[in-house]
């Protein structure tokens, strides 16, 4: 693996300032917890950005300074959240008719695995003894115009991730786009797996190899 | 005269039956109905199922009526959190059985019953676990899930404000399913922190019209901030 040697991975801050380069001015963005919730940090600054949150608010903004926090203000994460001038509250039926209406631009997902064609698992592990949550997984990947998946390149014992099936359970069929790694940029679809960036230092081979999916060149 | 206020929850409870179906409003914490959940619990109503996002956290509210043995069935969106281990006690122990309902057809489903629509096609769950056994239809060039409509014979919420109409506000977050569950429900308990005056709730900000709510009842309003309660 000597052409892997100089490469230097993206950290989740680094991850997260990509997939924000991605997200246009104006954009309605829903972002996913865990990792993609890094993104909002990373937002340029000369972008207006409306953020949603499916538990029902959009127009969200920075955490709240330490003793400021209300409980009653909270992200789909349960974590405290801020409202900006011009941010609203709606009821559920709402806020999912927002995602499930194709009306939010981009949703940001963290995932177990993606498939060469964009079907996504990122809800259950399938373990016989695993307590199923799905939550809204399968609505923001589905529902969003464009869906984003952030996720590590390998799993903790070193496989792709980015797969030719899932063997996860499924949270739906053909709905990612883009996924942004701790290696690259790939975009994914009908047409297969696109390389569009990858990190220095690595080869578009070395890459590949330790990739699940043929990859082809942007 | 049209008085919907009751003096306690536990006056609002009274009539639960065993084996009831009842909605409990909240996502998580924010919009969680205590005083109501406490009183159901009191009330000793069992074989109940019951519809919320979660399926209880800590020892309180939900989860407290999990841990008094009273539920036998919940349908929900997200049973497993950190703080979830009442739940998942009665659910490894087959004592309590789950119907797990992706979040966006959990709020349609309520709000179907509550519009009196028999079922609806959605893509969400398509060619997952979630849709085994459901029909599919192609809708337009998609595939689609035919879902019911989920009625209840009680929905507990917790709202802002209120009067004896039962007309009804919220609180930033914590409205979540609260309007949409009033309205799915035969008979909706909402607490309240202030019960005003007819006329002195703005027309054009009531959020739920009080056809949809039977009972209200004031409860003290409880701290959100770390700090104490900041007015919104």
């Amino acid at each position: 693996m000597k052409d892997t040697t100089t490469m230097q991975k993206w950290t989740r801050d680094q991850m997260a300032r990509r997939v924000a380069q991605d997200i246009a001015d104006g954009a309605v963005v829903n972002l996913g917890i865990g990792l993609p919730t890094l993104v909002a940090n990373h937002l340029p600054a000369d972008r207006e950005v409306i953020l949603h949150s499916e538990n029902g608010v959009i127009g969200m903004g920075p955490a709240p300074a330490p003793g400021q926090e209300d409980y009653d203000l909270i992200n789909a994460g349960k974590q405290p959240v801020t409202l900006l001038p011009g941010g609203c509250f709606f009821h559920h039926a709402d806020s999912f008719a927002m995602m499930r209406g194709g009306h939010v631009d981009v949703c940001v997902l963290g995932a177990f695995q993606v498939s060469a064609t964009g079907d996504l698992a990122n809800w259950h592990t399938g373990a016989p003894d695993a307590i199923p949550a799905v939550g809204g997984a399968m609505d923001l990947a589905i529902g969003a115009k464009r869906t984003y998946v952030m996720m590590e390149h390998l799993t903790k014992g070193g496989e792709s991730k980015l797969v030719p099936a899932c063997t996860y359970p499924l949270t739906g069929i053909a709905c990612v786009s883009r996924i942004y790694t701790d290696l690259a940029v790939i975009d994914v679809g009908p047409g297969g797996a696109v390389v569009i960036e990858q990190v220095e230092g690595l080869s578009f081979d070395a890459l590949q190899k330790l990739t699940a999916v043929p990859l082809q060149r942007a | 005269m049209i008085d919907k206020t009751c003096p306690s929850a536990a006056a609002a409870l009274a009539d639960v039956p065993d084996g009831a179906t009842v909605m409990i409003g909240g996502f998580g914490t924010a919009g969680q109905p205590n005083e109501l959940i406490d009183a159901l619990i009191e009330q000793g109503a069992r074989h109940l199922t019951i519809v919320n996002n979660n399926a209880g956290n800590g020892d309180t509210g939900l989860a407290a009526l999990l841990a008094a043995g009273r539920v036998r069935k919940i349908i929900c969106s997200f049973p497993r959190q950190a703080d979830s281990h009442h739940f998942d006690r009665l659910y490894r122990e087959g004592k309590l059985e789950l119907e797990l309902v992706p979040q966006g057809n959990l709020a349609e489903r309520i709000r179907a019953a509550g519009a009196g629509i028999g079922g609806f096609f959605t893509p969400t769950s398509y060619g997952t676990l979630l849709a085994e056994g459901k029909e599919s239809r192609e809708i337009n060039g998609r595939m689609h899930v035919l879902e019911f409509p989920i009625h209840a014979d009680y929905a507990l919420i917790k709202a802002e404000r209120g009067d004896r109409w039962g007309n009804l506000t919220y609180r930033m977050t914590a409205r979540n399913f609260g309007p949409i569950m009033a309205t799915a429900a035969k008979t909706t308990v909402a607490t309240v922190h202030e019960l005003v005056p007819l006329g002195t709730l703005d027309p054009e900000a009531v959020v739920t019209p009080g056809l949809f709510v039977q009972r209200v009842v004031q409860v003290a309003r409880t701290a959100t901030v770390g700090a104490g309660f900041k007015t919104a």
